[in-house]
């Protein structure tokens, strides 16, 4: 087990570095020059260029990009272009922003998306299954802005029960901000609650059609001890996958959640530094956002090789 | 009427279970179905009832009524069930499911499937001795120990902590049965219990059943297709037929007498391992299953049955106790008991010469195919790199003009991927192939078109090779369209003459695949592999999928094409029977290599090679007077990753003779002409040692002769 942990990290390593490659190669070619955007539009030529020499904008490629990576490794993000300060402390607490986000997301849509998938499964093509099957679809086909565009008018002008605007204090608690994080995380998980949902419904009628599963009725055990004991365990299986795979979609998912709402995430953090073209805020948040994917798709892989023993490693 | 007959039937003590007037109907698009017609059975409690029959005869169906575990569209219409006292039909379903497990348990085809994959195989028999006999945790773990036990399971201790799939096919088959019988049911039902393990496994499992039942005094249905198993282990039997019993009784009445048609006819149909296909012709069925929706008037077996007269169609026959205990639903039963070579005597001797031995057409020599297991993709993560299956390990063969060689073996011996090598569907790691003198390259990609029409394939599953969307003289003619020299007309001709040789008839041209049943697809499947006139065509179990009674057919056909053009067959098959009979030679693999070689006659007479011997006395003769040997495999057979050192078959050697057999290879023995023996010992001591495993269906066939 060990040591099937330490490959992947690994190879999480070499995914994270080639990333790395990529982020810094764009950001570098990126239209406009650094110490220009740096001294604005009215600098003179030579303040320009001392600046150039102060960033090492003049060395070849490689250097830079070592010279980068390097101090990204031991922790120095640089400083912002913009307000110029620290990049990392920054990133790290809208990080944590983001992760309260993703919390009340997963809180919401794992739970719900499996309880209707069961259902789903169990009321085959009766009507239970037909208006579950038809609201997954259409949360599956439905855009995080959209949905958010739609949440916002019901439960906040409507009903008035939630507040359309999340743009909490960076460094709420958990509990000051979870009011706030509500309606973003709905408009973030409808999405995944679909897919989740879909695949718990396939993944049960396909356990509930095996043998195990009729042996186990035949043996007299009660039919809800055949569904959690029997057959859930195994019709859970490709949902873990999905969830795991559908991370990238949650991130991507959340950063429009948050900018909609105007909640102070990574990904908030991420356009912002866009749209000023700040560069270490950009590679920074970029590469934050591949390690997570990666230990996302990690644990899951590491979930269903505990729920599987048919691939558990001794 | 029945009911009538019934009543006379005394079982000594008071049946388990009373099955009486049984109709259960499935609801379809086509209306109603009545799959299970009428149907009346009693078991008493240590006693094995045999219910045989095809596929589509309703067995499983009856399974299921009896626990009322239909599916949605299936119901009971009407007829009674009875569990001792208890009349299950008018329990609910609260009550009905308290009877499962506890006193009706089941065993399904396939162990693999009924066992579940993320649970313990401890808890799994654990959990039914908490649920109906009320244990403690560690009291019912200790239970599930003693279970594993009974089933002679080596090492319970660990089997209890482990998953199915590290079990093997036979050890999953005897998890499922110590859950059967934890709560020590009055009923145990066998669905087809050891159809998907091999004959060695299924001989033990077998064994074990008939051990168990000494002690456990309970009744059992047992429900197979095999008439050879229901030989073996029942008392009595009910061959069923189109969702009805045609004939009932103890197993020697049954066997001996044959009182209905349809029996002679399942029986004709055997290929037995005393005979082959020079002194005896199969009698095939002609006709099918009637479909349960369009049933025949009167007698269900009518059109089909060559005793048919105009009485049987007009009025379905009634139940004749013919003798005490012994029924028969045919109306002609006095014809049948006063001959008993009725409709047997099809068996006839057939004409065929010892014809000369044709030139070697094709020769393997050391076909090795090893696969590499450096897994790709995830799975390599888990798995050990670097290993190698040796699937085929050092083959040889040779196979002449017109002849048939068989290879047989388990699952897992190699004959498949031997067979897919000479094909060049796998590129044989080394080896040398050649086709009538000229080399032949490793994969179908490096092979002439000349080379590719002379090698053809018939497959077990048919459907593989015909494209649902093509009408089957589609299928049949494209060969002939990409060989490019033929006119259209010709092309027409010519499948029409295929279809002829292979006994379809022409208005099938038009057809879809789905619109044939599976012996006629695999029909097409022989006229498409005839097409290019090969010169030889490996069958790799083309029968396996089908019913005997179209088994029997296919069989006759394929040795009537290969006397009319001189083809030559390697013949692939489990069926240790079916190879004897088509044979001309017969090589026995293990663990990739062969261990014995020679003609078909001499390989399943002594001496033989203590492998052949094992398999020779596990095959389930069907003929309860037969005496065999019983000799049995102990353990699994080994992975081919980690091959057993010296003999392959060491490890389960009933004969082993001590450490030579692990520590060198065994040498090669001319036993006769050609035949040959892969073994330590020598071939005076295993004369001394072994006698025929297989007496006394010879002497029956003598008299027939
Ligand atoms: S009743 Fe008639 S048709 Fe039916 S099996 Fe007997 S002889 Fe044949
Ligand atoms: S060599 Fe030894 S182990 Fe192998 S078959 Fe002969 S007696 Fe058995």
């Amino acid at each position: 087990m060990a040591t099937y942990i330490l490959r992947r990290f690994g190879s999480i390593l070499v995914i994270v570095f080639l990333a790395s490659l990529i982020i810094f190669s764009i950001t570098q070619f990126l239209p406009g020059d650094v110490a220009q955007l740096v001294l604005g539009q009215f600098a003179t030529e030579e303040a320009i260029a001392n600046l150039r020499e102060e960033y090492g904008l003049n060395n070849p490629f490689y250097i830079q990009y070592l010279d980068w990576a390097v101090n990204f490794v031991q922790g120095d993000w640089g400083n912002s272009l913009v307000s110029r300060m620290p990049v990392f402390p920054m990133v790290m607490s809208r990080l944590r922003n983001s992760a309260m986000l993703a919390v009340v997301v997963l809180m919401l849509y794992v739970p719900f998306g499996i309880l209707l998938g069961v259902l789903a499964a169990l009321k085959r093509d009766k009507w239970p299954d037909q208006i579950i099957t038809t609201i997954s679809m259409m949360f599956v086909a439905l855009p995080v802005f959209v949905s958010s565009l739609l949440l916002i008018p019901l439960f906040c002008h409507f009903l008035g029960w939630l507040p359309a605007n999340s743009s909490i204090l960076p460094d709420s608690t958990f509990g000051e901000a979870l009011p706030y994080l509500i309606l973003p995380a709905i408009a973030v998980a409808l999405n995944s609650l679909g897919y989740v949902a879909r695949m718990t419904r396939a993944g049960t009628i396909d356990v509930l059609r095996t043998d195990y599963v009729r042996a186990a009725y035949l043996k007299g055990l009660p039919r809800r001890q055949v569904l959690v004991r029997h057959a859930l365990r195994n019709a859970l299986l490709p949902t873990i996958t999905i969830i795991a795979m559908d991370a990238g979609m949650m991130i991507g998912g959340m950063l429009v959640a948050e900018v909609v709402f105007g909640y102070p995430g990574l990904g908030r953090l991420l356009l912002y530094g866009m749209q000023n073209q700040d560069l270490p805020l950009i590679q920074a948040c970029s590469m934050v956002a591949v390690a997570l994917l990666c230990l996302a798709n990690l644990i899951a892989d590491l979930l269903y090789g505990l729920l599987n023993p048919r691939i558990r490693v001794k | 009427m029945t009911e009538m007959y019934r009543s006379q039937k005394s079982i000594d003590t008071d049946p388990i279970l009373d099955v009486r007037n049984l109709t259960v109907t499935y609801r379809t698009g086509q209306g109603l179905v009545y799959t299970v017609r009428d149907v009346s059975l009693q078991i008493a409690a240590g006693e094995i009832y045999g219910l045989v029959g095809e596929s589509g005869s309703g067995k499983s169906t009856l399974a299921r009524a009896i626990v009322r575990y239909l599916a949605d569209n299936g119901q009971i219409n009407s007829g009674s069930i009875k569990l001792g006292n208890t009349d299950l039909l008018t329990l609910p379903m609260s009550k009905m499911q308290k009877i499962w497990g506890s006193r009706i348990t089941m065993v399904h085809q396939d162990p693999a499937a009924a066992v579940n994959p993320s649970i313990t195989i401890g808890e799994q028999i654990a959990e039914v001795a908490r649920l109906h006999l009320h244990m403690s945790s560690s009291q019912a773990r200790e239970k599930a120990l003693e279970m594993l036990r009974k089933m002679r399971m080596p090492d319970p201790e660990s089997v209890a902590k482990r998953y199915a799939h590290q079990l093997s096919g036979g050890m999953l088959q005897r998890v499922v049965i110590a859950i059967a019988l934890t709560t020590n049911p009055e009923l145990l039902i066998m669905d087809e219990p050891t159809t998907s393990l091999d004959v060695t496994t299924e001989a033990a499992i077998l064994d074990l059943v008939r051990e168990l039942l000494t002690e456990y005094n309970m009744a059992v249905l047992f429900i197979t297709h095999n008439l050879g198993v229901v030989a073996n282990i029942c008392n009595r039997v009910g061959v069923m037929y189109a969702g009805e019993i045609m004939e009932e009784g103890t197993v020697r009445q049954v066997f001996n007498h044959k009182l209905h048609p349809y029996t002679r006819g399942l029986l004709g149909c055997l290929p037995k391992v005393t005979n082959d296909k020079r002194n005896v012709s199969l009698s095939a069925i002609p006709g099918f299953i009637p479909r349960m929706n369009h049933l025949p008037s009167g007698c269900i077996f009518g059109p089909r049955c060559k005793l048919v007269e105009d009485d049987c169609q007009a009025e379905r026959p009634s139940q004749v106790e013919a003798e005490a205990g012994h029924f028969t639903a045919c109306r002609r039963w006095e014809a049948l008991q006063s001959n008993p070579d009725l409709l047997m005597d099809v068996q006839q001797v057939r004409d065929m010469d010892e014809h000369e031995e044709g030139p070697l057409v094709f020769t393997a020599s050391n076909i090795k195919k090893y696969f590499d297991v450096t897994a790709s993709g995830f799975d390599s993560l888990f798995k050990q790199s670097g290993t190698e299956i040796k699937a085929v390990d050092d083959v040889s063969v040779g196979v002449r003009g017109g002849f048939t060689l068989g290879v047989v073996g388990e699952s897992g011996c190699g004959k498949t991927t031997f067979a897919r090598c000479i094909a060049g569907l796998e590129e044989a790691t080394s080896g040398k192939m050649e086709l009538e003198g000229q080399l032949l390259p490793y994969t179908v990609a490096k092979r002439t078109s000349a080379q590719k029409k002379r090698i053809q394939m018939v497959f077990q599953n048919p459907d593989a090779s015909l494209n649902p969307h093509y009408t089957i003289g589609d299928s049949v003619s494209r060969p002939f369209v990409l060989m490019g020299d033929l006119s259209k007309e010709e092309i027409q001709m010519r499948v029409k003459e295929l279809f002829s040789a292979v006994n379809l008839p022409e208005d099938y041209i038009n057809r879809l695949p789905h619109e044939l049943s599976g012996g006629e697809k695999q029909r097409i499947a022989i006229a498409r592999a005839m097409a290019s006139e090969p010169t030889m065509i490996l069958c790799d179990e083309p029968l396996s999928s089908l019913d005997v009674s179209v088994q029997a057919a296919l069989i006759n056909l394929l040795i009537k094409l290969q006397d009319s053009s001189k083809i030559s067959y390697l013949f692939i098959s489990h069926d240790l029977a079916a190879v004897r009979y088509i044979s001309d030679w017969v090589a026995v693999m293990y663990l990739g290599r062969i261990c014995e070689i020679g003609s078909s006659e001499d390989v399943f007479l002594p001496p033989y090679h203590p492998y052949t011997e094992a398999l020779l006395s596990a095959i389930p003769v069907p003929d309860p007077d037969v005496q065999q040997e019983r000799i049995r495999l102990e353990g699994n057979v080994p992975s081919p990753i980690d091959l057993p050192s010296g003999c392959r078959f060491h490890t389960r050697c009933p004969r082993k003779i001590g450490e030579i057999c692990e520590a060198q290879e065994p040498p090669w023995q001319d036993v006769s002409d050609h035949h040959q023996i892969c073994c330590h010992i020598t071939l005076d001591e295993l004369r001394t040692m072994q006698s025929e495993v297989i007496v006394g269906q010879a002497d029956t066939l003598r008299e027939v002769r």
